[in-house]
């Protein structure tokens, strides 16, 4: 069987159409088929993408929306000032449009970010060398600040000192370092 | 072109070198999403952001060369024939969305193809590691190494408290996606896959076919990668699938003896059948080969064929996508034709391993 739309090459895909019990079948080669958008696209996964199923999650929050209405505005109406993305469209999309919507959607995000990945809300990872030098300190401070309080309990008190100056020295530096960076 | 030139230039170093625990894991993958500050995402940046984007990198990176793997070549893919981004998707240095959805999409990559960084594509730039066998650590110092040589150029978006600011929640915190491929046919034919999925879909990882999101699992061949970005640091990221990969080594092996001894000849059997296909055929559609490759690369694991290398697997369930084949046959194919020259190329590839097997004879 020759294709019905280029009448060239062979027809390699045949299916039927039902629109209002109105029957149409469709004799097609593979180029055409996927030309009338009858085939997905050559990868065959932009119907049941993550983007879509994220899209429905999103959206899977309104019973919460209602009940955060009186204490917060209307989500729908928020709007990102610097790429103009509302929340509603950012729950259709599943994307933000910039760096900003992370601040302006902050209020909303917790309960999504939570439920896809695993209850948690904050990184705990890498962090970039550049902006990162006051950061690291303020880590290496909390994991030091948590390493006295273990010795104190321990009664290991020797040790708890050298690390107490170390925290102090670290608070030294970090004080050092946020006026330099004002 | 000759065939064993095309084939030798079509291989990346991934494909043909054999890593820790190869014979199940084919290859280890890391991949970082980061954006830079002062553009929007490409969800909805400007045609002239994006511009601007690609020209930063351009001008940046272009032709420098980076440690052992080679100078960086821009690609930009509003400049590549359709057949020549579907090579490069095939071989997985760029993804489909790159290759289809992205006006102003580019890649670096590097010489030996073990790097490449695609930029605009969901996120500004996503640095891509490709290691052969098990070897997620390693993949992951590489990235992280090129991530900070990348940070030392531009400015990217981070937050103290969510991290790595991504276009899309799903990757926020690291931006990192380790993934694995894994060859697992034991596990299939016994069916214990089809337990095995929804338990490791419950540790938080998710099991896919070998070209992503919704595509099958074509020639047993599993991906298998972390869902989670926040909340854990990239180092235990890696572990814990690393942790994961190794029981599934681990079972796939028993699988492997348990069959041998249940089936015996009969698995010896199906082995050479799969390959006297290979060795014969004159029309194979892809699905026919990647199950015939899948028992051949069993039957070479096994001991049952001798003298076949086994990167056989690798190569040939890449260079006989349509892409490749196109581009051996320098022009676009029919589906019909490119079976036709899937066998071809599938028969000339196993003589090419007779005559290096006689040639080290010689020898």
């Amino acid at each position: 069987m020759i294709c019905q739309e280029c009448k060239q090459r062979p027809a390699t895909m045949h299916f039927t159409k039902i629109v209002n019990g109105e029957k149409t079948e469709f004799h097609l080669c593979e180029q055409c088929a996927k030309e009338h958008g009858h085939m997905f696209t050559f990868y065959g996964n932009d119907d049941f993408s993550l983007n879509n199923l994220l899209a429905g999650l999103l959206n899977f929050q309104a019973p919460m929306k209602e009940m955060t209405a009186n204490a917060f505005p209307n989500p729908d109406v928020l709007q990102c000032e610097t790429c103009q993305m509302t929340y509603h469209q950012f729950t259709q999309i599943g994307r933000f449009g910039c760096v900003n919507c992370y601040r302006t959607f902050a209020r909303y995000l917790p309960p999504i970010l939570k439920r896809l990945h695993s209850g948690n809300t904050a990184h705990s990872g890498k962090i970039p060398k550049r902006k990162g030098g006051v950061l690291h300190l303020r880590k290496q401070l909390a994991t030091l600040k948590q390493k006295l309080q273990e010795l104190v309990a321990r009664e290991e008190f020797e040790r708890a000192a050298e690390v107490r100056d170390q925290i102090r020295s670290l608070e030294d530096e970090l004080r050092r370092r946020g006026e330099g960076d004002m | 072109m000759s065939f064993e030139k095309f084939f030798n230039t079509a291989v990346s170093a991934w494909m043909s070198q054999e890593g820790p625990d190869s014979d199940i894991v084919l290859s280890s993958r890391i991949r970082l999403a980061r954006n830079i500050v002062d553009f929007r995402f490409p969800t909805l940046f400007s045609s002239e952001e994006a511009k601007q984007i690609v020209a930063l990198f351009e001008r940046t990176f272009a032709h420098r060369s980076y440690g052992g793997a080679g100078r960086f070549e821009l690609l930009k893919m509003s400049e590549l024939q359709p057949i020549e981004k579907r090579v490069l998707v095939e071989k997985h240095l760029i993804s489909p969305h790159l290759a289809e959805d992205s006006p102003f999409g580019a890649c670096l990559l590097s010489e030996n193809e073990e790097i490449s960084i695609m930029i605009n594509e969901e996120d500004h730039i996503r640095i891509q590691c490709l290691f052969p066998g098990l070897q997620l650590a390693e993949a992951l110092e590489a990235a992280s190494e090129l991530d900070d040589w990348i940070e030392g150029y531009v400015n990217y978006a981070f937050d103290e408290r969510l991290g790595y600011l991504t276009s899309c929640p799903t990757n926020v915190g690291t931006g990192l996606r380790a993934s694995v491929m894994m060859h697992l046919p034991a596990l299939v034919m016994t069916q214990q896959i089809n337990r095995i999925i929804p338990a490791i879909n419950q540790l938080g990882l998710v099991v896919r076919g070998t070209y992503g999101e919704g595509s099958e699992a074509l020639g047993n061949i599993f991906q298998i990668s972390n869902q989670i970005t926040l909340g854990k640091s990239e180092e235990d990221i890696v572990a814990d699938l690393h942790t994961i990969v190794q029981q599934l080594i681990a079972q796939e092996r028993a699988a492997r003896q348990a069959l041998v001894k249940t089936l015996g000849i009969q698995l010896e059997d199906k082995v050479f059948r799969s390959y006297g296909i290979l060795a014969n055929c004159r029309v194979i559609e892809s699905k026919e080969a990647a199950q015939c490759l899948s028992d051949v690369r069993l039957g070479i694991d096994l001991g049952y064929i001798k003298n076949i290398s086994r990167n056989i697997l690798n190569e040939l369930m890449i260079l006989t996508q349509p892409g490749f084949l196109q581009q051996y046959a320098g022009g676009a194919l029919r589906p019909e034709e490119r079976d036709v020259r899937r066998a071809a190329l599938i028969r000339e590839r196993l003589k090419m391993e007779d005559r290096r097997k006689m040639e080290g004879d010689e020898r």
